[in-house]
């Protein structure tokens, strides 16, 4: 199945939600609004023709300043001829991302891994915790504002409670 | 069974057969696991962070350090990514080496999966047959890069060096006797039965559930889907070789297994190929604005001097846009996310880590096993941690 027709097809069922259709270097990248994230995720995973069956990634990019803020990624591949196709959607601060898990297992881990580095939340995924840092890190290291080094890094340490005095 | 019955053990984060700094928060109903909660991050080091910082060439050498067994094929990755972002293909001999040390750093990793895994379960004897051999790779990898474990040998736009006589040499006694090696490992497993009651109908899953939960690379074809990246999106040439995608048909350990012993086959098949068709010519792209101009022109031509410091100060300019691109790892899809904003720095660098969602499986494949058959099945997905946590 080429990029045009499977444009045409969501498009065909979501004509107001498909934000923007961009294809560069061979690959399909569409915007999608964030209320219908989820009915839309929920129909290409299973629609005959269409069925993205694999989720291979989530990804979170920071746009500071621009708004909304957050961009949220996902990767799918389909194994009946291995189409590959992205689907994007803007979230600005402290609104909360539909999961996908409910569709794909394999989205837990990488939600939980936006959720983590750059603080965006997932409503209703199952176990939505830190990952990568430890719980009681505070901040997100992959925001554009935090810095290289980490905010404390010349600060002192008390090793009793390993906090910053 | 009652509440407090449920025992809960810590596996890890140090113990030998989780392969690296992996915790595991096991509950156990007698010997049966009844909950698995991985706890990753000990290895966290920010790559993706740093990688924002950094200019594009000296971002290879942190991508060494992702899966560290086969660091040529996270180069590949990498490169072939920023590449595509660019819009430019590498020389055919660029191509043809990369994919010769890719397939060898690919037999790299299988052959510290296949030691390791061998030797938790309880058969010492592989692991020092395939250390043998792979020190082999060890050599040819110092020979042209300078460096045995992480090699940096690629770059954007084509590889630091051509390669040399002295490897194609090595590499030709290599090809002559890896086979014989291969069917030493195949005796001492294949059949061994003590092997496949260890391995066999162990950490099932079907092909549905594999794809489902995220499964790539050989312990998704274990369960019977030819998902090989080298054959259904094709770059670096792979598309001028001709070689098999073994795959499976049960889903476990030991299907896992055969898939692994196969691709060893093929990739110095693969490897072979290569080498025979390997094209004369330059091995970077003649693009003064991404690679570094010739060491002789910088010696004599002022304007190739004034390049070089430009493109070593500044690192070359990558335009707008956002690519995914994936390559097969040794242990499955390996791809990266690349934001470029027009400036020398990458805006964003997201590894898709096939690891990582091979660790978030585990819980599916171990549900109603018993203890001894997780060391089992955390070998047959082949984890690297270095990976993982990035």
């Amino acid at each position: 199945m080429e990029n045009a027709k499977v444009v045409e097809q969501i498009k065909g069922k979501f004509a107001d939600a498909i934000i923007e259709d961009i294809e560069f270097r061979g690959d399909l990248t569409i915007v999608v609004s964030l209320e219908k994230l989820h009915e839309i995720m929920l129909y290409i995973h299973d629609d005959e023709s269409l069925h993205y069956d694999l989720l291979s990634d989530v990804i979170g990019i920071d746009r500071l300043p621009r708004e909304p803020r957050f961009e949220i990624v996902y990767v799918l591949h389909s194994m009946d001829d291995f189409r590959r196709l992205m689907v994007k959607v803007m979230v600005d601060v402290d609104i909360a991302v539909p999961t996908v898990t409910d569709i794909w297992k394999s989205a837990d881990w990488p939600e939980r891994e936006v959720y983590d580095l750059l603080g965006v939340s997932f409503s209703d995924h199952p176990d939505l915790r830190r990952i990568l840092m430890w719980d009681d890190f505070d901040g997100h290291p992959l925001r554009k504002d935090f810095p290289l080094k980490g905010k404390d890094f010349d600060k002192k340490w008390d090793p009793s409670t390993i906090k910053v005095m | 069974m009652a509440e407090g019955k449920i025992l809960t053990i810590n596996m890890g984060p140090h113990h030998p057969a989780t392969h690296g700094v992996l915790r595991l928060v096991l509950e156990l109903d007698g010997e049966t696991i009844v909950k698995v909660t991985p706890h990753i991050g000990h290895l966290h080091r920010g790559i993706e962070k740093l990688a924002e910082n950094m200019n594009y060439q000296q971002v290879i050498p942190l991508t060494d350090r992702f899966d560290y067994t086969a660091a040529s094929l996270n180069n590949l990755g990498y490169c072939t990514a920023v590449e595509k972002l660019l819009g430019i293909e590498v020389p055919k001999r660029a191509q043809y080496i990369r994919v010769i040390m890719s397939e060898l750093a690919r037999i790299m990793g299988h052959h510290l999966w296949i030691g390791s895994h061998a030797l938790d379960i309880g058969a010492m004897t592989v692991v020092f047959y395939a250390f043998r051999d792979r020190e082999m790779i060890m050599n040819m990898v110092e020979e042209v890069s300078g460096y045995r474990l992480t090699p940096s040998y690629m770059r954007v736009g084509g590889l630091a060096r051509d390669i040399t006589p002295e490897f194609i040499r090595c590499l030709r006694e290599f090809i002559k006797w890896f086979p014989t090696a291969v069917a030493g490992y195949n005796t001492l497993l294949t059949d061994n039965i003590i092997w496949r009651k260890r391995t066999q109908d162990i950490g099932v899953i079907s092909a549905e559930d594999a794809i489902n939960y995220g499964l790539t690379g050989p312990s998704l074809r274990g369960s019977g889907v030819a998902y090989d990246l080298r054959k259904v999106k094709p770059y670096s040439s792979y598309d001028d070789f001709d070689f098999q995608v073994p795959v499976g048909d049960k889903g476990d350990v030991y299907d896992r297994y055969l898939v692994r012993m196969e691709e060893f086959i093929q990739s110095l098949n693969i490897i072979e190929q290569a080498l025979e068709n390997l094209p004369e010519g330059p091995v970077n792209v003649d693009n003064p604005l991404i690679f570094n101009p010739q060491i002789e022109d910088v010696q004599e031509d002022i304007s190739a001097l004034i390049r070089r410091f430009k493109i070593q100060c500044q690192g070359p300019e990558i335009p707008e846009g956002e690519i995914y691109h994936a390559v097969e790892g040794s242990k499955g899809e390996l791809g990266f996310y690349l934001v470029g904003d027009g400036t020398e720095h990458p805006y964003r660098m997201k590894v898709r880590s096939p690891c990582f969602i091979l660790v978030s499986a585990l819980e599916k494949l171990m549900l109603g096993h018993m203890i001894a058959d997780a060391i089992a099945i955390i070998g047959s997905i082949d984890i690297v941690l270095g990976e993982i946590d990035r």
